[in-house]
């Protein structure tokens, strides 16, 4: 009776067409928003994983998120270095500034100053120069990824900054001696490495500009305890990459709503693409019940009809799910080379799957129990 | 019912009009019966609004023939057609069927015994149509569990044998009336049931295409060992009946056999 089941299923092209595509709709509407809130919450984190070569990030207890600015003193590098089970320590500046490019466009850069001597707070990756230019004279690294967007003379042809180019920040001129590849940021500001030393000597304030110390922990040591020392002796907020990482995402997204719009929109999802998979679901078995009552009447059971319903259900979710999730993973792909936040970690196919699953299930139960209703004698109504 | 009332249609056979009033007439007694009621009674709801369907029916229909329930719209066919089916529950009385006391089985005995031994012929078909000709005849054997090609084999030849066997990869909506209901019958037969429904068969049809069907039912009707009941009110096929049953509120008013079905008379 299985493949009555499935001919019911597909001998009406149109229905079987409609029914998979407002499955795949909904499919595909809860995968792309899910994936671009994942997408947006991980470039929060973009900076923390650029710097990731320390283990602990020391910090004001104040920093809410990795571009808060509130300095530390110059005296707790010390006291950190000091502390029980800490390998090094290094300074890091970060702090938004204001540049002027050499067509007198100005623009707002976030200046990133990593340690003189050990260059620890660098990007990982170069794609123009080596990290050894950074310390020629009034050097500086530009994103080669971005620069095209975020570094773009607006005036006389309208071109992006490039290696050579000189400009200034905060009225004080730096040139462009290296290309980084970082990861793609929350931040619409430009990322603009230099060194630590430099950096102070470019931002604004001239005293309390350490944004961060970047703690390595001694190895065989406990990550956890040398948290605590660190915390216990400065006083300050320390956290792992990781930990960082949660605490910035989960700041911006509630200060900015993007938590609340995207939630909405995963929610929409799963409530629309629900009602339309499962009320055209639904429908199909209602066009359907004359047939199940025949088929009733000719002795099929309960039992049978009800895995009929099933297979029927579980083909048209895999269906859709599978097409769902393929067009949406093809458009998010498409799109994030256009800078479309678009991260799809395995969890959300799973849940896609899931929610699907469970709306044709659901429907399947509510199409069920019209059926087991169903009283035979109806085929005799003509 | 006699021998004799088992060839249809009858021209020469005896007239027999016996109005029903306690007990089944005498000569339906005599043959093997498929199906035997006595007091059988169907009630819808309960206390004020309670319908009377079926108020103690007594019935006797042989095997071997072609038996009608006829009579005006709401005097109880459908619902007795249902009980003998076992698609539906009596409230109280006997009905026998086959051998087997309805009253005796549970729901899910009832399924397995209609999958065994019923076959139907509705008034609308109720094919499929999404399946072809052939899938459709061959449900019958898919349900008793009868490997898929082995049923659409079975399936095939008994399409041949109702005359459409060039049709069938068709579906339904490619088929005129007459063939559907051809299908229907093929269907109805292709796993030899015992006891062979049919619901209002040719009120769907043109009068010609309804004799057709009506002759093929008769055919079937005289191969013996199975009991074909019609319900219709087309008065025009009567003559194919060896025993019709008359109708009314409920009750069986009057059987007649053979030829004198075919006659007007007080119907």
């Amino acid at each position: 009776m299985y493949s009555v089941a499935l001919k019911m299923l597909t001998g009406d092209r149109l229905k079987y067409f409609g029914l998979i595509a407002g499955i795949a709709f909904a499919a595909m509407l809860i995968v792309q928003q899910a994936s671009i809130l994942v997408g947006l919450t991980r470039q929060t984190g973009a900076f923390i994983r650029d710097t990731a070569q320390a283990d602990l990030w020391v910090m004001d207890p104040q920093v809410r998120f990795s571009q808060d600015q509130v300095p530390l003193r110059s005296t707790v590098l010390q006291r950190v270095r000091g502390t029980d089970g800490v390998d090094w320590a290094v300074p890091l500046y970060q702090g938004f500034n204001r540049g002027h490019m050499p067509d007198g466009t100005s623009f707002t850069l976030i200046l990133v100053g990593i340690d003189d001597a050990t260059m620890i707070g660098a990007p990982p990756q170069m794609e123009l120069g080596k990290f050894a230019d950074l310390r020629r004279d009034k050097a500086i690294f530009i994103d080669g990824d971005t620069a095209a967007t975020k570094l773009m003379m607006k005036r006389g042809g309208g071109r992006a900054i490039r290696l050579g180019d000189r400009f200034t920040i905060n009225d004080q001129e730096v040139v462009a001696t290296g290309a980084y590849r970082g990861r793609e940021s929350f931040f619409w500001e430009p990322v603009i490495y230099t060194t630590y030393s430099r950096a102070l000597t470019l931002s604004s304030s001239d005293h309390n500009t350490m944004s961060f110390v970047l703690v390595k922990i001694r190895p065989g040591q406990d990550i956890r305890a040398v948290q605590k020392n660190l915390v216990d002796r400065t006083g300050l907020k320390v956290l792992t990459n990781d930990q960082f990482i949660d605490v910035t995402a989960d700041y911006i997204l509630k200060a900015t709503g993007i938590l609340v719009n995207f939630g909405l929109a995963v929610i929409l999802g799963v409530v629309i693409g629900s009602l339309v998979a499962g009320q055209t679901f639904y429908n199909f078995t209602l066009d359907n019940l004359r047939h199940y009552g025949a088929l009733k009447a000719m002795g099929v059971s309960d039992g049978t009809l009800a895995r009929m319903v099933w297979l029927q259900a579980g083909t048209v979710a895999v269906l859709g799910y599978g097409i769902g999730v393929g067009m949406g993973s093809i458009i998010g792909w498409g799109l994030r080379a256009g800078g479309l936040a678009f991260s799809m970690p395995w969890q959300i196919p799973a849940f896609a799957f899931a929610s699907i699953i469970s709306v044709c299930a659901l429907a399947a139960w509510l199409s069920l129990r019209r059926v087991f209703k169903l009283e035979p004698a109806v085929v005799f109504r003509g | 019912m006699n021998s004799a009332a088992t060839s249809a249609p009858v021209t020469s056979a005896p007239i027999t009009s016996a109005p029903i009033t306690s007990a089944p007439t005498t000569s339906a007694t005599k043959t093997l019966s498929a199906i035997s009621c006595r007091r059988l009674s169907k009630v819808y709801g309960a206390s004020e609004t309670a319908v009377h369907a079926l108020r103690g029916i007594d019935l006797d229909i042989p095997l071997g023939g072609l038996s009608m329930l006829v009579g005006p719209s709401g005097c109880g066919k459908t619902t007795l057609i249902s009980v003998l089916a076992g698609i539906l529950d009596k409230t109280a009385g006997d009905c026998v069927v086959l051998g087997q006391d309805m009253g005796n089985l549970s729901a899910p005995q009832k399924t397995r015994w209609r999958r065994d031994q019923v076959g139907f012929v509705f008034q609308s078909f109720h094919l499929m149509p999404t399946l072809t000709a052939v899938e459709n005849a061959a449900i019958p054997l898919l349900i008793q569990g009868v490997g898929r090609s082995k049923a659409l084999a079975g399936a095939a030849a008994m399409l041949n044998r109702v005359g459409l066997g060039h049709r069938l990869s068709s579906l339904p909506g490619e088929l005129s009336g007459g063939q559907q209901q051809r299908v229907a019958i093929a269907r109805a037969l292709v796993h030899s049931p015992r006891l062979v429904v049919c619901d209002e068969p040719t009120s769907a049809l043109d009068h010609e295409t309804g004799q057709q069907i009506m002759l093929l039912l008769r055919e079937v009707a005289n191969e013996g060992d199975r009991a074909l009941v019609v319900v219709t009110h087309d008065s025009r096929i009567f003559e194919y009946a060896d025993l019709i049953a008359q109708m009314d509120d409920g009750r069986v008013t009057e059987i007649r056999q053979g030829i004198a079905a075919a006659a007007p008379g007080p119907l």
